[in-house]
């Protein structure tokens, strides 16, 4: 599913990644760890297709609209509400029966009662649920997911825990995160970036 | 056909936002009113009546540049653009949607604007109407994309007037004739030429700016 | 070896605009500048649109080795706009007596287009090294060849709203044989001025990125 070789991404002068080679076949899941500043974000974004190598070579045999990307943003807008956010992205990403998909993944998030909520008024936990959900909506093949369990609390975690599970070994999943404890049994690959 | 959905949602999704913070329309009214009164103060008594049209021109074309500033604000601030090229539909429905939502805003800046400009300096035909909407057109055609193309800058809304001045130069041009020449369709046509060629341009390279 | 053939055809160039050529009816010797002039300006355009060529180039292919090509087009068309800027004031001045007039629209659109390519610069100076920057460049390089015939057709309708037209020149009309020779010995050595220092920059560049990309894979 993805194939680099020799991939390298440069931001000016400054050298982020250098000589990467990764192969991850479908329904794996890739665990990235590192230091802040080792390239994990980098490496998630060259995998969306957000940024283009700028050494080497990168293929990610997934359409855009399969790939699901979970940024250190949340990728929502602050003044539209928790349902206005869903229905947008569900629309972009042609989601079938988009109300339901919604309402169903508010739930299991406990978003469902602050729905029409503007997100400025969630809290960092609730605006990563709500990007979880944004990730999840459209059931992407490829899942990309970096750092997932920053600014969660316990409950968050546990119901991120459980997504996980279920997800590995039916989607493909790259995860880079700061304590890969709870993830380690689930890795099929591991990549450490210096 | 699932284009013009995709640009319907986010036209829509840009008025929404915009009346949720209501923060870049009633800024251009009052900066475009604002404006018409300097340029009073600014015209000397001698003045022709026919150099009121031009100062007005100019006080559309600075109004566009102040709400255009905005224009991606939101998502440059949430990293929203990201969000929204990643997803399946083209990226030129993002420059499509954006448009249409800055059309609006200049559309509702001109209700005020020319109303005032005909109060304070001198009367509003028809041939300026339509100069003024063919204008928003192309105004807004070429500001969303060099908006975009700021906001990924660092100098932001230093860099947007730079980038937009020039162009916008053959739109003063048609405005200020249409509204003072004897024979104004010429400069509504130049106007319609130049909304066609640079809605064209703008909108098959609007994927070029936004993505790597 | 450009160099070499810019040399010589400039000389070539010059010595027939200031010692062969007759002079142009109803105008001084001081005239002359215009073969200086119009080659000058012409060299400008051809800059730009190869810019714009290599920025499409860039923008099919993604290949990032287009994007310097562009840039230091750009550049030099910037220098030959500014020169033309520079010999078109002095010509309305050996002409008219003015150092700026509003009615030579060759000039206006110079003066338009060298405010549009200075903010290319802007654009390059102010967004990060690498493709988002080069794919930027590019679409505004793009914008600035389309914007040429769209500003030429503004300024000419402009002309009868803005300023009258108090001077007349009946610059491009039956030029005689020898002005067209002069004109296009001068041209073609501007242009191969141009291909050579393009050459010599696009060069010096690219040794110095792959100086960088050495000196950073060492560390």
């Amino acid at each position: 599913m993805i194939s680099a070789r020799a991939l390298g991404r440069s931001f000016g002068a400054k050298r982020v990644l250098r000589d990467l080679d990764l192969e991850l076949g479908e329904h794996e899941l890739l665990l990235v760890t590192g230091p802040n500043g080792s390239g994990k974000s980098t490496l998630l974004a060259l995998c969306a297709g957000l940024l283009a190598p700028t050494q080497g070579e990168l293929e990610v045999a997934v359409d855009r609209g399969r790939i699901g990307y979970l940024a250190h943003e949340p990728l929502v807008y602050r003044e539209l509400t928790a349902l206005e956010n869903l229905d947008l992205y569900g629309r972009l990403y042609r989601v079938p029966e988009r109300r339901e998909r919604i309402g169903m993944l508010l739930e299991r998030y406990g978003l469902w009662e602050s729905r029409r909520e503007r997100v400025a008024t969630f809290s960092r936990g609730m605006q990563q649920r709500l990007a979880l959900c944004r990730t999840l909506l459209h059931e992407p093949d490829l899942l990309l997911l970096d750092e997932p369990f920053a600014g969660l609390d316990e409950p968050g975690a546990a119901l991120l825990d459980a997504e996980l599970e279920a997800l590995a070994g039916e989607r493909t999943l790259v995860l880079a995160t700061h304590d890969p404890e709870r993830v380690v049994p689930l890795a099929t690959e591991r990549l450490a970036l210096a | 056909m699932s284009y013009l959905a995709d640009v319907g949602t986010l036209a829509r999704k840009d008025l929404l936002l915009e009346l949720r913070s209501r923060d870049t329309v009633p800024a251009m009214l009052l900066f475009v009113v604002s404006t018409l009164v300097v340029f009073n103060f600014a015209l000397p008594a001698g003045a022709s009546d026919e150099a009121a049209y031009g100062l007005l021109w100019a006080a559309l074309v600075f109004t566009a540049i102040l709400g255009l500033t905005r224009a991606f604000a939101a998502e440059r601030e949430q990293r929203v653009l990201d969000g929204l090229v990643l997803a399946p539909a083209d990226r030129s429905a993002i420059w499509l949607g954006k448009a249409i939502a800055v059309v609006a805003f200049l559309a509702l800046a001109e209700v005020v604007a020319l109303p005032a400009f005909a109060l304070f300096f001198e009367p509003v035909g028809w041939e300026l109407v339509a100069a003024v909407a063919l204008a928003s057109v192309g105004l807004a055609v070429v500001g969303t994309l060099l908006a975009a193309m700021a906001a990924a800058s660092r100098a932001r809304e230093l860099l947007l007037p730079l980038l937009f001045l020039p162009l916008v130069i053959p739109i003063v041009v048609g405005g200020v004739g249409a509204s003072i020449a004897d024979d104004p369709g010429r400069y509504l046509g130049f106007l319609a030429l130049y909304d066609l060629i640079f809605a064209i341009l703008s909108w098959a390279s609007f994927e070029y700016v936004v993505t790597e | 070896m450009l160099a070499a053939a810019a040399a010589g055809l400039l000389l070539v160039g010059i010595a027939l605009a200031f010692y062969w050529v007759p002079n142009a009816p109803d105008e001084g010797f001081r005239q002359r500048i215009f073969y200086i002039h119009v080659p000058v300006a012409l060299t400008a355009y051809a800059c730009f649109f190869w810019a714009a060529w290599k920025a499409l180039r860039l923008l099919w292919t993604r290949d990032q080795r287009y994007d310097l090509e562009s840039y230091t087009a750009v550049h030099m068309g910037v220098i030959f706009g500014i020169l033309t800027l520079v010999t078109g004031s002095i010509w309305a001045r050996t002409s008219w007596g003015v150092w700026w007039t509003w009615s030579e629209r060759q000039l206006v659109l110079f003066l338009v287009l060298f405010l549009f390519y200075s903010a290319y610069f802007m654009l390059r100076y102010s967004v990060d090294p690498g493709p988002r920057r080069a794919s930027m460049s590019a679409v505004y390089a793009l914008f600035g060849v389309v914007l040429i015939p769209v500003s030429f057709l503004a300024i000419r309708l402009s002309e009868e709203l803005i300023h009258p037209v108090v001077f007349t020149r009946d610059v491009n009309s039956n030029l005689a044989g020898s002005q067209l020779l002069t004109v296009s010995v001068c041209f073609a050595g501007m242009l191969a001025l141009a291909g050579a220092l393009y050459v010599n920059e696009l060069t010096g560049k690219r040794v110095d990125e792959r100086l960088r990309e050495l000196r950073e894979a060492l560390s």
